[in-house]
């Protein structure tokens, strides 16, 4: 893990060195570099440290069981569904899931319900279905639905079925 | 502040008040997992949020509208696809950005292949992904959301 950050932070070092650089040689582009960043950290800054809290909470408090039990294996197609209905609440951008589905995974939930979690969190979020309503209509909005919803159950059996049948052979 | 930082900072705090009332060397656990996860992610996230802002400072949005507008065919359509999969933009940006590409005349197949690439796939988030769900699964997940993206947007091109 400490060799991991030693890593992370080296690659962070240089990626920054890269954008002075940039920065220096187009002096244009800065104020909108620095003010896009800046949103980002902003909205980073007010998100990630209370989902690392609430991920904290959750790998101590919620027993193994009880994810097994909804989002493993033999919680079938309901499982599914509350993947997927997890996916969909209006809770931040994507990168916020990442550590979600990490936790999920690590106490037992299934492959492919975490694959559906990710997918569904990243188009299917609440919100976002009104606004692609308002702009591109009821038609154009429901057919994209219901396709990214079978598309993505079977893209997580799939991958599930590659995982299993890959670690069989190691 | 918005809307979602709010309900997710209230969830919490609630959440460690409830935690210290009911077992507090418990909570201090949660707490110190917290912490050491954080310290873990920063500076992953530092990196994508530099990113973010190289990428969209030196490509605007209207720029890759303009070049989503010019493609078509099926070549098209995957250039669309690698565009929507490298870009970064909210979503709730793009959808308004894809109506006024619809209205200027590109096909449903690009617009649905840009939105839906853009959205499930993050090319930008992908080290970070990596680093929480491993190599195998963050590859898997964004390979084959990029051939059930292009799938989507040709059977909607189809259906519409």
């Amino acid at each position: 893990m400490r060799k991991n950050l030693i890593r992370d932070t080296a690659v962070l070092a240089a990626v920054a060195g890269i954008a002075v650089v940039l920065l220096m040689l187009f002096p244009g582009k800065q104020s909108a570099v620095i003010s896009t960043s800046g949103e980002y950290l902003m909205e980073m800054a007010v998100i990630l440290p209370a989902v690392m809290v609430i991920m904290g909470l959750f790998a101590v408090w919620v027993p193994d069981e009880v994810v097994v039990s909804h989002l493993g294996h033999a919680a079938g197609v309901k499982g599914m569904a509350l993947s997927l209905l997890l996916g969909t609440l209006p809770t931040g951008p994507l990168y916020v899931a990442f550590p979600m589905a990490a936790g999920l995974l690590k106490k037992g939930a299934r492959v492919a319900n975490i694959i559906v979690f990710l997918s569904a969190w990243a188009c299917i979020k609440l919100p976002q279905e009104l606004v692609e309503l308002e702009f591109l209509g009821a038609r154009f909005m429901a057919l994209r639905l219901v396709l990214t919803v079978v598309f993505v159950v079977i893209m997580g059996l799939v991958i599930e079925q590659y995982v299993a049948r890959s670690e069989k052979h190691v | 502040m918005n809307v979602t930082a709010l309900v997710v900072n209230g969830i919490a705090i609630a959440g460690v008040i409830a935690a210290f009332y009911r077992d507090r060397i418990k909570a201090i656990r949660s707490l110190k997992a917290a912490a050491v996860s954080f310290v873990r992610i920063l500076p992953m996230v530092l990196i994508i949020v530099l990113l973010i802002g190289l990428l969209l400072g030196f490509v605007p949005p209207d720029q890759i509208s303009r070049f989503v507008g010019e493609q078509s065919g099926i070549g098209g359509v995957l250039l669309v696809g690698v565009a929507g999969a490298l870009m970064h933009i909210p979503a709730l940006l793009s959808f308004p950005l894809a109506a006024s590409l619809l209205e200027s005349g590109a096909t449903v197949t690009a617009v649905a292949a840009f939105i839906t690439t853009l959205t499930m796939i993050g090319t930008i988030t992908l080290p970070l992904e990596i680093q929480e769900l491993g190599k195998r699964l963050a590859l898997l997940r964004n390979g084959i959301s990029f051939a059930v993206a292009i799938a989507i947007a040709l059977l909607m091109g189809l259906i519409l």
